[in-house]
């Protein structure tokens, strides 16, 4: 009782404070927006030539460093698809004078983490670390990034990994999806028509002499750049690289990217059906190859992107979660890569609206080539260029960032002149880009879903020829 | 190649020594008040970049919910993004965008979770819409907006569930290990027959049940000053009505008696093993060491359990363990998945010999400084983000708040695993891990499943 008495006393505060009610009638103005110190990334290099871009971050005691290689799954040779992530993974199952265990139970007694990876264009050893153990987890990375032993037992381990992998994969409508789109846009003789991981066939193949030879012409210091992002400064770190990274050396003509035929022309537009019996959800995937990065487009392409599909907001989620309720949400990319990637618009649809949910993707996709109206594209020019300090918040953030400078070869004032590259995108820019590269006629719309349910309705509304594809046909044959 | 190994493996050495160096205590500054209505506010200032990011923490799960009606705490999180008075349906997210903002929600269990992250300018906004739908929201909510959000929170758990393999393992193993009744018996995300009845009057009783000022708490961090932020808040959230509190929840005792076995069957071409004990809640004594075992057992390639299944025998895919812990009750996980012509007894053989060993010897020292050290760098990870899509210290000083009436409770939650023994660990694993209490589920391979056949 007496507790509830008190509590009427604090009521009547609130009553009195309430009598001075805001005025909630316009939204609060924001003010100008503010400027993002881009941190200065203070370039050097080691005594063989190896760069190393060093970015202060004070704010917390750990020190990212990432040895960038800039190459990787696109510059697998032809029938050795998966060879580069391979020996990538390789890279921390043995190095120098450490078994794997040794590396991981070191790495992980630092409370650091130490991660090799291999995308379409590069390489990276990740290293993430409380900067008072930075001197002793760089010797474990050099070892990896410099002195990997690919012991043969450690491959045959990796290998049956994959191809439980793919085991797994045949049966995940996620994975699925990815899979069968990129084999009906780029084929089987584009490097991108097929996993970064390889096919079961290709990873059966795979020996230490493959490794080795694509280490060899593709790890080097002429080939790479040395990353730190944290708490340090360059009068201190540096030394501690020169010794670790400093003799590493070169051999021979620095190595070429591959290069691939053009993927073939797209259209007319086609339907790719692939079957998982009793899907609650079909999964959807349409477009066409995009651009490489690149493009001088790039700056419209991401406007155009975020009202097609690049956020909350967009038109696409808009229509299929927000108005229709066919999806948890709808999206759009374009992934960019050394050479042109993908463009998509994708999302997992309940398997009795498929059909009208297809509609409503090419709806939005003819939509867009049409002018967008000011005030949509105001929104969405702001919403990328004023969050763009999101992207620098920490040193995870910063090196990926820096990764990108690296790889893609971008202009040392990309990210000084982003915001302004963005607001200057014109609705006549953000058009042409859109009719330029958004082909809804001429797409490939793939489904993978419960085709009893979804494939006469399908069919119905006529959206193109309609091919069904087998698991075998996307993947290749079974592992085992 | 010999001689260059031999003196790396030399300058190797001192690595031990040098970790044992403790790193230095963590202190996270901020100010907090109470307003007249009970909401409890947290500010904290970080420089780093000009962000300010705003996090707000109801304290209603989906542990409040009732038989008949599972699902709703999140449908309803759904819908406190549907428009309020003042900033009607499509504001909220056009308004934030059009400034460079992000923002989500989250449920679980325990509670819920919204979070705006904008440039520094535009907090304002962040507050404003905020506050609107504290205090305004009902008053444009109708039985077409929860229609709308149902359809997408319905694919939601088609996507996350029924679409993903393996995926409904986690409902049935929670429905095992809590007895029909007991709030965590069913899943977050709720049953479809469930989510089709909510209604909503439903809506209307649940916002003035659980979502009163007085059952929320506030942080608001990143490029701010303290002084005009509050200031702000104050202007903004003062008006918003205070309701009576929740009733408090009562803590159901809850035990397993024996071993329960079931059996399901998924899309899936491999089968998967899924073991699960009751365990002491967040924060108890146990939880922390729960912690550590799990680190032990499946924590990197040199663990326990990844060591001899994945890495030496080469019999499992994949092993994990975890100790998920909540407030009413927490359980430690084991799920591991065959290699294929590997069966679930030869690896369930595995996995109980590696925890007899932990129930009658303490692990190494090295083994549990390995977990500990590796806790000791994750907080520190933690303080690199404000929070949003990943988490950070504004989601976990509030979730401090929460717990322990503490928004810096980081050192004591760090002292937590820095003062286990290895003894400590085997205790724990003995008291909370016994072969005689368990759950024991196997998720198999459809028979007709699209798998390799195709």
């Amino acid at each position: 009782m007496r507790i509830r008495y008190l509590l009427t006393g604090v009521l009547l505060g609130v009553v009195t404070l309430g009598a001075q009610a805001p005025d909630r009638s316009k939204l609060p103005t924001p003010g100008s927006a503010p400027t993002l110190k881009l941190p200065a990334i203070q370039k050097r290099q080691l005594s063989n030539g190896l760069p190393v871009w060093i970015v202060e971050l004070h704010e917390v005691p750990v020190v990212q460093v990432n040895l960038v290689v800039s190459s990787g799954s696109a510059d697998d040779p032809a029938g050795k698809y998966g060879v580069a992530s391979m020996t990538a993974d390789m890279l921390e199952n043995g190095a120098g004078a450490r078994s794997a265990l040794d590396i991981a139970d070191a790495i992980d007694f630092l409370g650091a983490s130490l991660a090799t990876s291999s995308g379409s264009d590069s390489t990276a050893v990740r290293l993430h670390v409380p900067v008072g153990r930075l001197t002793d987890a760089l010797p474990i990375m050099a070892d990896v990034a410099l002195r990997p032993a690919f012991p043969k037992d450690e491959l045959e381990r990796l290998r049956q990994e994959r191809l439980t992998t793919i085991l797994q994969a045949r049966n995940d409508p996620a994975a699925i999806v990815g899979l069968t789109f990129s084999r009906v846009v780029y084929g089987t003789s584009h490097r991108f028509g097929t996993a970064i991981m390889g096919t079961a066939q290709t990873i059966k193949a795979l020996t230490i002499d493959d490794l080795r030879a694509f280490y060899a012409s593709r790890y080097r210091p002429d080939n790479a750049t040395l990353l730190v992002v944290g708490d340090v400064t360059p009068d201190k770190v540096l030394p501690v690289l020169e010794s670790q990274f400093g003799k590493w050396k070169s051999q021979g003509a620095a190595p070429a990217h591959v290069t691939f035929p053009e993927p073939r022309a797209s259209g007319p537009r086609e339907v790719i059906l692939v079957d998982k019996p009793g899907a609650p959800q079909s999964q959807i995937r349409i477009g066409w190859v995009g651009v490489p990065r690149s493009t001088p487009d790039y700056f419209p392409l991401q406007v155009m992107n975020t009202v097609l599909g690049g956020s909350f907001t967009s038109r696409l989620n808009m229509n299929l979660r927000e108005n229709h309720g066919y999806t948890y949400g709808a999206a759009s990319v374009f992934d960019m890569r050394i050479a042109a990637g993908p463009f998509y618009a994708t999302a997992g649809v309940q398997t009795d609206k498929t059909a009208d949910a297809l509609k409503e993707f090419l709806n939005e996709l003819n939509g867009i080539l049409q002018v967008i109206p000011e005030d949509e594209l105001t929104r969405a020019k702001h919403y990328v260029a004023l969050g763009f300090p999101e992207r620098f918040e920490t040193t995870g953030d910063i090196s990926t960032n820096l990764e990108n400078l690296v790889v893609y070869h971008l202009p040392d004032d990309h990210f000084s002149k982003y915001v302004q590259n963005i607001l200057g995108v014109t609705a006549a820019d953000a058009q042409r880009v859109a009719r330029k590269y958004i082909l809804p006629d001429r797409v490939a719309v793939v489904v993978v879903g419960d085709l009893k349910s979804i494939e006469p309705p399908i069919r119905a509304v006529s959206l193109g020829a309609v091919r069904i594809l087998t698991i075998d046909e996307i993947f290749g044959p079974p592992p085992r | 190649m010999k001689g260059l190994a031999a003196l790396f493996a030399a300058l190797v050495l001192p690595t031990a020594v040098l970790a044992q160096t403790p790193a230095p205590p963590l202190q996270i500054p901020y100010t907090q008040f109470t307003l007249p209505n009970g909401l409890h506010v947290i500010l904290h200032e970080d420089h780093t970049v000009p962000l300010a990011y705003v996090n707000l923490l109801y304290d209603v799960g989906s542990a409040r919910e009732r038989p008949g009606r599972t699902g709703f705490a999140h449908l309803f999180e759904h819908l406190m993004f549907m428009g309020s008075k003042n900033a009607k349906y499509g504001v909220f997210d056009q308004s934030l965008e059009a400034v460079g903002g992000t923002n989500n929600a989250s449920t679980s269990n325990d509670v819920t979770n919204y979070w705006i992250m904008v440039p520094v300018n535009a907090l304002e906004l962040a507050l404003f819409l905020e506050s609107d739908r504290m205090g305004y929201q009902l008053e444009v909510m109708t039985p077409q907006t929860v229609d709308a959000q149902r359809d997408v929170v319905k694919n939601e758990r088609r996507e996350r569930i029924e679409n993903t393999p393996y995926g409904s393992a986690e409902i049935t193993l929670e429905e095992m290990l809590y007895p029909p009744g007991h709030p965590y018996h069913w899943p977050v995300i709720g049953y479809m027959d469930d989510l089709t009845a909510a209604s909503y009057d439903d809506v209307v009783a649940f916002f003035q049940k659980y979502y009163a000022p007085s059952n929320a708490s506030l942080v608001v961090a990143g490029d701010i000053d303290a002084a005009a932020t509050r200031k702000l808040v104050e202007k903004w959230f003062s008006d918003v009505k205070a309701g009576p509190p929740p009733e408090p929840i009562t803590i159901p005792g809850v035990a397993l008696t024996g071993v329960q076995t079931r059996t399901i069957t998924d899309s899936v071409p491999l089968p998967r093993l899924y073991l699960a004990w009751l365990t002491p809640r967040h924060l108890e004594p146990g939880d922390s060491a729960l912690d550590v075992a799990a680190n032990v057992l499946s924590g990197g390639k040199s663990s326990r359990l990844y060591k001899r299944l994945v890495y030496d025998m080469q019999i499992a895919q994949d092993v994990s363990a975890y100790q998920l812990s909540r407030n009413l009750s927490s359980y430690f996980l084991i799920e591991a998945t065959p290699r294929p012509g590997h069966t679930i007894d030869e690896i369930q053989k595995v996995i109980d010999e590696e925890l007899g060993k932990l129930r009658s010897e303490p692990p190494s020292a090295h083994e549990v400084q390995r977990a500990i050290n590796e806790y000791e760098a994750s907080f520190y990870d933690g303080l690199e983000r404000l929070g949003g899509q990943h988490g950070g210290k504004a989601d976990q000083m509030n979730a401090y708040y929460l717990k322990t009436g503490d928004p810096d409770w980081f050192n004591e939650d760090l002292a937590r695993y820095r003062s286990l023994s290895p003894s400590d660990i085997r205790a724990a694993v003995e008291a909370f891990l016994p072969a005689g209490r368990r759950v024991e589920l196997t998720v198999a391979p459809e028979p007709a499943s699209n798998n390799q056949q195709r």
